[in-house]
């Protein structure tokens, strides 16, 4: 096998070549260790675990530790009986709960989604427009409340949204309200939205900040209106941006348990927090597990058609 | 995937207890159950650090028993709870001869706990309580009229006076055992009932007062009745009056109220256990030893407002608090009360699924 490590080997000038020639002696080129660090990291820490509740969603629930069924069993002539249950995932079809809690989470994140793409393509257009420092002050704004935790930041929009939060003070102000915004499915989009921006303003900066403006130039010079250049020019050419920045927001908050917890009333139904019932109130393992196996499948099928758009872009842009 | 998995870090940090040589103690106990001092008062004198960790409802301390592995060395769930899990062999008994301050504790209570723990053997009571309504005075009064009847289940059960009270907020608590024994006990049922039929009567009468609740939770309540956010509350005892404590210093003029309804309501005790896999059991007893001696049962009462299991601590207990009905109930108040006997799992599954339709509409 010749590595590409003994191809490109220039003794003398690389300080590391000993710990080369050290590790093929050991029969391990650098490109196999360089693979091999992901390939394990992701088998211990994704492949493993998800092996584990996808066994778990074959078991049914009983009272114990561990609160579920064994799939094995061994007799005592030495004979091996493997059980599978499938009925926590014939659950999630014949009841009903699963399907709308599935698809009422997929309705919220769509929705925040386009929010948030709403909000954040003017900024993010607006960020690449400007000239230093004032870019990477913008930015650094956009980032910097990734400095707090999550759960805090969450929590504190309560603060605006309750009956006496600030929002109805100042409304109050003025004799108006007060609006119950808390416990409603809008506190959840405002969270969601809220929460998600940076990750739609991100891609979509890096994607506008090298939209080459001679095309601008030329699209007004040929006596386009700027509204019609947006259209024709600008847009086309950040889909890969809006893309990326809308997947970034709709396949986490699809999974979100926190943000309808903290924010949402009890109608609120999201796939996390029925996830989140199943295991801690109901104590049902198996359903559980079933339940996050197939909240997978619904998130990979976003995540593979991302995949497509954007090896599309690759390909047209050759 | 971020948030869940940042959470469940926290909580491991919380629950993976210190390296062996140093002691420590991993208690697992209700959120507000405990005075300030007490924590720190027992590592004073034991040399024993306690790692504290709080919860708010008995399934939770259940799927994590039931994990296993869990770190703790004592928790406190409820005798109805409690009782299963004994069954389950989650816990291990209780080493009576390291125990010199079970000698303190109240004979009828003892008696009372046996229901759920035959012969006292693997647990013992640390408070007891009730579970009730806590309202907000002047906000209930104002919107039912001065001579509303603010003793009865009507508040919250009956749909024509709770849809009242919608406006101001109503809230409920997420403990689906409880809100069904409640539910079953207005209806003239056995709180402790398991047939279906019942359980459906009682599902009906949840969905006819559900569109005027806001929200179903274990703990929210406590700060949302203190500060005036919501004005009705099916509640804990003790966690009302914290309540009540906090509008009262908060001097925003709230003034919060609990009562035992008169058609009654449930009676639990939290009880001390220490998990079969505890890892450190001496420490566990040496903790719940201490917690059982009078001045720190009764100086933790005072600072809660739970009932203490605990009879010699009785005597240090503040007037007000052992004077006050609605934390020691009247003898013909407490005839009123309830005890629930743990559900059979196959129960509580139907009993689960009928919760959440009450609480998401599916």
């Amino acid at each position: 096998m010749t590595s590409l490590a003994e191809i490109e080997v220039r003794p003398r000038q690389r300080p590391w070549s000993v710990l080369e020639r050290g590790l093929r002696t050991a029969g391990l080129s650098g490109r196999a260790l360089v693979i091999f660090a992901p390939a394990l990291w992701l088998t211990v820490f994704f492949l493993v675990p998800l092996a584990v509740v996808f066994g778990i969603s074959l078991a049914t629930k009983q009272f114990g530790r561990p609160p579920y069924s064994d799939l094995l069993t061994f007799a005592e002539d030495g004979t091996v009986q493997l059980t599978l249950h499938l009925s926590n995932f014939i659950r999630l079809f014949t009841d009903a709960l699963y399907v709308n809690a599935y698809l009422n989470s997929i309705k919220i994140s769509a929705i925040a989604t386009v929010v948030a793409l709403l909000i954040g393509y003017p900024m993010a257009y607006f960020i690449a427009r400007m000239n230093d420092p004032w870019r990477n002050i913008l930015l650094m704004l956009v980032i910097l409340p990734f400095w707090t935790s999550f759960l805090l930041r969450v929590y504190a929009l309560s603060g605006f949204m309750r009956g006496n939060g600030v929002i109805n003070n100042f409304l109050g102000a003025f004799g108006l309200g007060p609006i119950v915004m808390m416990q409603t499915d809008f506190a959840v989009y405002v969270g969601i939205v809220y929460t998600y921006l940076p990750f739609m303003i991100l891609p979509l900066y890096t994607n506008l900040v090298k939209l080459d403006e001679a095309l601008l130039e030329a699209s007004a010079d040929l006596g386009a209106k700027p509204w019609r250049t947006f259209l024709s020019v600008t847009l086309p050419l950040s889909i890969p941006g809006i893309v990326a920045g809308s997947m970034l927001v709709f396949i986490p908050a699809i999974g979100e348990f926190v943000i309808p917890s903290l924010l949402g009333g009890p109608g609120t139904l999201m796939i996390g927090r029925v996830l989140w019932d199943e295991f801690f109130a109901n104590t049902n393992w198996p359903r559980a597990s079933a339940v996050a196996i197939a909240m997978l499948v619904v998130v990979v099928v976003p995540i593979m058609l991302m995949q497509k758009a954007q090896d599309a872009v690759v390909e047209r842009d050759k | 995937m971020r948030t869940p998995l940042a959470l469940a870090l926290a909580t491991l940090v919380a629950a993976v207890p210190a390296h062996a040589q140093d002691q420590v103690v991993n208690v697992y106990n209700w959120s507000d159950y405990i005075a300030e001092d007490t924590l720190g008062n027992f590592t004073a004198e034991t040399g024993i650090t306690v790692n504290y960790d709080v919860f708010d409802s008995n399934e939770l301390v259940e799927a994590k028993l039931l994990a296993g592995n869990s770190g703790y060395d004592v928790v406190v769930p409820s005798g109805f709870f409690l009782e299963r899990q004994i069954r389950a062999g989650l816990f291990q008994p209780l080493d009576k001869g390291k125990l010199p301050n079970l000698s303190n504790m109240d004979p009828t209570i003892m008696e009372e706990t046996a229901a759920h723990d035959p012969g006292n053997e693997y647990a013992v009571d640390y408070m007891w309580g009730t579970t009730g309504l806590g309202y907000n005075v002047a906000a209930v009064t104002e919107r039912l009229g001065e001579d509303a009847d603010l003793e009865s289940w009507d508040l919250l059960f009956d749909p024509e006076t709770v849809a009242k009270l919608a406006d101001c907020g109503v809230a409920m608590l997420d403990a689906p055992a409880e809100a069904y024994a409640a539910a079953l006990n207005y209806l003239g049922l056995d709180p402790n009932s398991e047939s279906e039929e019942d359980l459906a009567r009682a599902e009906e009468l949840l969905l006819s007062v559900r569109p005027h609740i806001r929200y179903f939770h274990s703990s929210q309540y406590i700060d949302d009745l203190g500060n005036g956010e919501i004005c009705l509350a099916m509640g804990y005892s003790g966690d009302v009056f914290i309540a009540q404590a906090a509008a009262a210093d908060a001097g925003q003029g709230v003034e919060i109220a609990y009562v035992i309804p008169k058609e009654g309501a449930l009676k639990w005790f939290d009880m001390f256990a220490i998990p079969a896999d505890a890892p450190n059991p001496e420490n566990a007893h040496a903790f719940i030893n201490f917690m059982l001696r009078p001045d720190i049962a009764a100086a933790n009462t005072n600072y809660v407002f739970y009932a203490s299991g605990n009879g010699a601590a009785l005597e240090l207990i503040d007037d007000e608090v052992k004077n006050d009905p609605a934390i020691y109930p009247t003898a013909e108040v407490a005839e009123n009360l309830f005890t629930l006997k743990a559900h059979s799992p196959e129960y509580d599954e139907l009993l689960t699924r009928s919760f959440t339709r009450v609480k998401t509409g599916q």
